[in-house]
């Protein structure tokens, strides 16, 4: 009896994935049978036309995720370390305190807050300052005419995914068992040394596992990205063009979309998001997977 | 004398209810009339107790489809229903009455610090949406602004990202007025916008944030918006030649011009008249003829002819919409009279 329940409380969300791809696929078979596989590599958006092509969009996506994740990875690992390690019990707990706090700020508050502070910030001081120090790469080269841009959204979309990274990767930390701290010490260690080469080693699959869940955000999150990205849907070598993200072109048109292939393109960028997830996704376990088996071997 | 107890109680709560017996209507559809609808219809529900409307504002597009499944009384978009939005609705639900309700215009803001005022002809302005100027000292634009110390500053194009009515209008007007634009982008909801600085904003407050930051930039918002903000926008040039400084009134005016606006010729941007604004638009109420319910299309009836006369325009004008001028009011009492009902 228990058995059955396992089984079906499981099945239960294969069956939901399939029937969520199955429903993708059908609402967006008129542009899927209009454009095939073109639909992946042409750059043109014109609903005038009914022209669509999603490369500009599943381009801004995985960029403007991968500024984040590259940022919030960093400094949500090294906050971790330090709220588990390092700072005094006082510090810790108001600290963690304020970081989860940080996770259930909704996502349409950092976009008002990106569009207004952020947003002007980058014009007047990140940008032209990224731009006088690395000028010379074709990422910071290029105008900076708003402050709505691939960059501004890869910062808001790092500080909306920090917290995730932080508290679950701080959790692991503390999880770690004492004894290894104690061996590390014990040989003659420091604790920086025991920190960055014992511990957070031994607890990298969990902040992996932090990792694939806040890019998973990133990917999806909509309104704040909206707001700040620029929505134009062009490929750019600079950070500082504007951008767009599958997610938002959805948010921004659906309500107003009409046409059955307008309407499916829109859809296809659904399985499209749904895709990319499912990649990113799988990519991020095949890593885990080979360093594991690296370590064993 | 359980059941006499429960009986008892029910007549109490029934009782209790004021307006137990009241009609909900349901609509869907435009944003854009979203805040003229709420005032509206509350204070509608003032004098008629028993009248409650349930709005959804999900879009046109959204309100159009919800009215041809009839899963809502009315529907209420921005553009009329095309052709073949009418034939599924009437496929659905037989003949459709499109009834105008409310006016507004949309306007040019700028953002250029040290200049006081900025006049756009209609080429001006196609020449910028169209990224063939591009620098705000542009000979073009000082020959019309005299006086005028423009700055030697990109110009950045804001524009709607999401599908909106307001884009809708806007590229209509862009459409009239320039061949080219007419040819390369055309009219729609969401477009794709040619000029290379062009970024997009949601909604009128993206637009209208993304000018107020950046120094150099311009979009398009809607009127009522930019009143209630106090943002600066551009004097237009109509196609009289005219400066028209009052938008609202220049609204009207151009809504007065055209009192044969139909379903199908619906556009009022461009007018001719000496005082006509020149980016205007209508927003539309959709009804089916023959209501399956005689009294709820009663209700309904009641309710929009109060909507589109002078007292309901009132709630409108309060709210910075335009409202609708006589004669148009009358075109939607006339329509509204054809309800079988």
């Amino acid at each position: 009896m228990f058995l059955i329940a396992i089984y079906a409380a499981s099945g239960f969300f294969v069956l939901l994935v399939l029937l969520l791809f199955a429903s993708l696929v059908k609402g967006s078979w008129p542009a899927l049978a209009a454009f095939g596989a073109k639909f992946l590599w042409t750059s043109e958006w014109n609903p005038v036309t009914e022209q669509f092509g999603a490369l500009p969009l599943i381009f801004g996506t995985v960029v403007s995720s991968t500024i984040a994740i590259v940022l919030a990875g960093l400094v949500g690992i090294l906050a971790a370390a330090y709220l588990a390690e390092f700072a005094p019990r006082w510090l810790a707990r108001p600290l963690s305190f304020v970081i989860e706090l940080l996770a259930a700020v909704p996502s349409v508050v950092f976009g008002l807050w990106g569009l207004f502070v952020l947003a002007p910030f980058v014009r007047v001081a990140l940008a032209p300052s990224l731009q006088h120090a690395f000028g010379f790469l074709p990422i910071f080269s290029g105008p900076i005419s708003t402050g709505t841009n691939m960059l501004t959204a890869g910062l808001i979309l790092a500080l909306m995914i920090l917290p995730t990274v932080t508290a679950i990767s701080r959790e692991v930390i503390v999880a770690i068992a004492q004894d290894l701290r104690e061996a590390s010490m014990s040989l003659g260690a420091t604790k920086w040394e025991t920190v960055s080469r014992v511990v957070i080693p031994a607890a990298r699959v969990g902040i992996f596992g932090a990792i694939v869940l806040a890019l998973g955000r990133a990917i999806g999150e909509t309104i704040a990205t909206t707001m700040v990205i620029g929505n134009k849907p062009v490929i750019a070598a600079s950070l500082f063009a504007p951008s767009y993200t599958l997610a938002s072109v959805i948010a921004n048109e659906f309500t107003e979309a009409n046409g059955d292939v307008y309407i499916g393109a829109l859809l296809e960028l659904g399985l499209l998001l749904f895709l990319v997830s499912f990649i990113v996704n799988g990519l991020a376990r095949l890593l885990l997977f080979t360093v594991l088996k690296g370590d064993r071997a | 004398m359980r059941k006499t107890l429960a009986l008892t109680f029910a007549a109490l709560i029934v009782s209790a209810v004021p307006g137990f017996a009241a009609t909900t209507l349901t609509g869907a559809g435009s944003t854009w009339d979203y805040p003229f609808f709420s005032k509206a219809f509350y204070e509608y529900s003032k004098t008629h107790g028993d009248v409650q409307v349930n709005y959804q504002s999900i879009g046109s597009g959204g309100g159009i489809q919800q009215f041809t499944q009839k899963t809502v009384d009315f529907g209420a978009t921005d553009v009329p229903m095309n052709a073949k939005e009418l034939a599924a609705a009437e496929a659905a639900g037989g003949p459709v009455l499109q009834v105008p309700v409310v006016l507004g215009g949309v306007s040019v803001a700028y953002n250029l610090p040290g200049v006081n005022s900025l006049k756009l002809t209609p080429g001006v302005l196609a020449d910028i949406y169209l990224g063939k100027i591009t620098m705000w000292n542009d000979p073009a634009i000082a020959k019309i602004n005299p006086g005028e110390k423009l700055p030697n500053t990109a110009i950045v194009v804001v524009h709607r990202s999401d599908g909106s009515g307001t884009t809708y209008c806007f590229t209509d007007y862009l459409s009239h007025i320039s061949a080219e634009w007419k040819a390369k982008v055309g009219t729609g909801k969401s477009v794709s916008w040619p000029a290379p600085s062009a970024v997009g904003g949601k909604g009128n407050e993206g637009v209208a944030g993304q000018v107020s930051n950046s120094p150099g930039a311009i979009g398009y918002v809607e009127l009522a918006y930019v009143v209630q903000n106090h943002m600066p926008a551009a004097t237009l040039q109509n196609k009289a030649g005219k400066w028209i400084a009052d938008a609202p009134g220049g609204v009207r005016a151009a809504a007065a011009s055209r009192p044969d606006v139909s379903p199908t010729a619906f556009s009022i941007v461009d007018e001719s008249c000496a005082a006509c604004y020149p980016i205007a638009s209508y927003s539309w109420v959709v009804l089916f003829q023959n209501p399956q319910d005689k009294a709820r299309g009663k209700t309904l009836q009641d309710l929009f002819r109060w909507v589109s006369s002078p007292d309901g325009q009132k709630v409108a004008a309060s709210l910075e919409y335009v409202p609708l001028p006589e004669n148009v009011q009358d075109l939607a009492q006339k329509t509204l009279a054809q309800l079988h009902v």
